[in-house]
């Protein structure tokens, strides 16, 4: 089987009649403990992550969410990946529902996010066998299908048996995105995949990007703050500003509506706020993760 | 293949994946782990000794010593067990996999699972060479020993650690700092039940009432028997292993379930290395 072939047991799954992604009303709200409360006190501040969001995402297609540090980005594709259970409104990847059959969906999606996340000590052969066979893939189908799908990437085959942590972080991308490739997902969520990478590997990403959706079956939503990113690679480009999401649609329309040249400018008609202005609360909710 | 004849083999794969996780780590952790090897011996030593200490007669000295010795390998045993399956959410959320682990179609039984049998395996042979290297360095007599029903006692207490040890693995997912240390907690508290380094019949009534729902005080009362007096498969000590297994089991995924459902309700299913 082709490393990037969608395996025939999911085809039970995947409903042909039904967009890839639906998302009606979807909220999610964070509870951090309040800047003042005492040591036993179980007071908290609610700290809405997804405000009512409501799209679709057609089979096939590739859509680029846009959006700052904090605007709920990484909550709806952890939402999507059935990491987080939602504070109101659904969410369906292929007609599943994201709560209900969340197991059927594990099947469906897989994700790049923007720490590569591996077993540091380990090697990028040793990271893809393991967490195949998560997927039921036998030593005996990834004993091919590593190999196969790392060469795709551009990984080097003499650093194959090399521990991750001596390899530089565009080259644990390219893992990554093996990773996520080589269980043959009809759904891939791509957050923040290029963030931190030099100019170089950025671009082989991308084009590795375009090669999937050009090979493989495979429906795209790629986070990003990166709005040339988002412009190059997707059919449609939506706006996500603190949880909302403001518009999504393809970026000509985009222009045309908010009578602009870029992206940026539609992103300062949409909020009244400069891209670059917008701080980092990703460490608030880091902290009330771990507080 | 019917379609739950693939569901169990799928389900068997990724079990297997879990397991040669632990293997690939083991191989890259080795030197790390020789190095923990001394230290587990030379702190059973401090406690093998003490049967050296007590003025007994040779034969004395050494039955004490063979009981001592079986109480800390028991408790060397249950502290990896533990370990590992306090470490199945604590240790990925420290390498940054948890999120794709637990977004991964593998069944949490399974999941949790192959953790457990690889910590069985791993601890099994840590046991083994802690008691052999101990009997050696001490010269602790064990002639009558029936190593066989010794071994086979641990395993079968193994499913009952294992559904226990369930239990503590959801510590890390409630709190990602202090969860992990819970776990020893919960080891140290069913230890000090079961009598690790003395009978039972010295605790106070309602501790002898709580060690009755102890695995560890079978598992350790059993091996006792069978390393200084050779005693084979004692029922009275594998039925009520049988029962906590099944009991302890499905308590253990359905505490899992509960912890796994407030993570992901709070955001807690996240990397934090």
């Amino acid at each position: 089987m082709s490393a990037l072939a969608a395996p025939k047991s999911l085809s039970t799954s995947v409903h042909r009649d039904v967009p890839a992604v639906e998302v009606e009303h979807l909220t999610k709200v964070f509870r951090r403990r309040a800047k003042h409360a005492g040591l036993f006190s179980r007071r908290r501040r609610r700290m809405p992550a997804l405000k009512d969001v409501s799209f679709t995402i057609a089979r096939g297609e590739c859509v680029a969410i846009l959006g700052q540090n904090g605007s709920g980005k990484s909550t709806l594709v952890r939402l999507l990946s059935t990491l987080l259970i939602d504070d109101g409104g659904s969410a369906r990847v292929f007609g599943n529902d994201v709560v209900r059959d969340a197991r059927t969906i594990r099947r469906l999606v897989n994700r790049v996010s923007v720490e590569a996340s591996f077993f540091k000590k380990m090697s990028a052969d040793e990271n893809l066998s393991y967490a195949a066979r998560f997927y039921g893939m036998p030593p005996s189908v990834t004993r091919t299908a590593v190999p196969e799908i790392l060469a795709k990437v551009g990984f080097p085959p003499d650093r194959r048996g090399e521990s991750m942590q001596n390899l530089s972080r565009g080259m644990q991308q390219k893992v990554a995105l093996a990773r996520a490739l080589l269980t043959s997902p009809v759904l891939l969520l791509l957050d923040e995949p290029t963030t931190g990478l030099d100019p170089r590997s950025k671009l082989e990403v991308q084009d590795f990007v375009r090669e999937v959706r050009q090979t493989h079956d495979a429906t795209i939503l790629l986070c990003t703050h990166d709005m040339a990113e988002a412009e190059a690679l997707a059919d449609r480009v939506g706006l996500l500003d603190r949880g909302e999401l403001l518009f999504l649609e393809p970026v000509a329309d985009v222009k045309r509506r908010y009578g602009v040249e870029t992206l940026e400018e539609a992103f300062f008609a949409a909020t009244g706020r400069a891209f670059e202005e917008e701080h980092d609360d990703e460490d608030d909710e880091y902290r009330e993760v771990f507080g | 293949m019917s379609a739950i004849g693939a569901t169990m083999r799928s389900e068997l794969i990724g079990l297997g994946g879990i397991v040669e996780r632990n293997v690939y780590l083991t191989k890259r952790y080795f030197l790390w782990d020789v190095a923990f090897m001394f230290w587990t011996i030379a702190n059973t030593l401090t406690i093998v000794f003490i049967a050296r200490s007590v003025h007994l007669t040779r034969a004395a000295e050494n039955t004490l010593a063979a009981r001592l010795l079986v109480g800390a390998v028991i408790w060397a045993f249950l502290g990896i067990i533990f370990e590992f399956m306090t470490e199945t959410v604590a240790w990925e959320r420290w390498e940054g996999t948890i999120e794709y682990t637990f977004m991964a179609p593998i069944s949490r039984v399974m999941h949790l699972g192959g953790q457990g049998a690889f910590a069985v395996l791993y601890g099994l042979i840590r046991a083994t060479i802690l008691f052999f290297a101990v009997v050696l360095f001490l010269g602790i007599h064990t002639p009558h020993a029936n190593y066989g029903a010794a071994f086979a006692l641990l395993a079968i207490a193994s499913l009952s650690f294992i559904g226990i040890g369930m239990m503590t693995s959801v510590l890390p997912l409630i709190s990602p700092e202090k969860g992990a240390q819970l776990g020893f907690v919960a080891q140290g508290l069913m230890l000090v039940v079961s009598g690790v380094y003395y009978p039972v019949s010295v605790m106070p009534h309602w501790m002898q009432l709580i060690a009755k729902i102890s695995p560890a005080t079978y598992a350790i009362r059993g091996d006792r028997a069978s390393i200084v007096s050779g005693t084979g498969l004692v029922w009275a000590d594998v039925w009520p292993l049988l029962i906590i297994a099944v009991a302890a089991t499905p308590l253990g995924l359905a505490i899992f379930h509960r912890g796994e459902v407030h993570a992901k309700k709070h955001g807690k299913l996240k990397r934090s290395g």
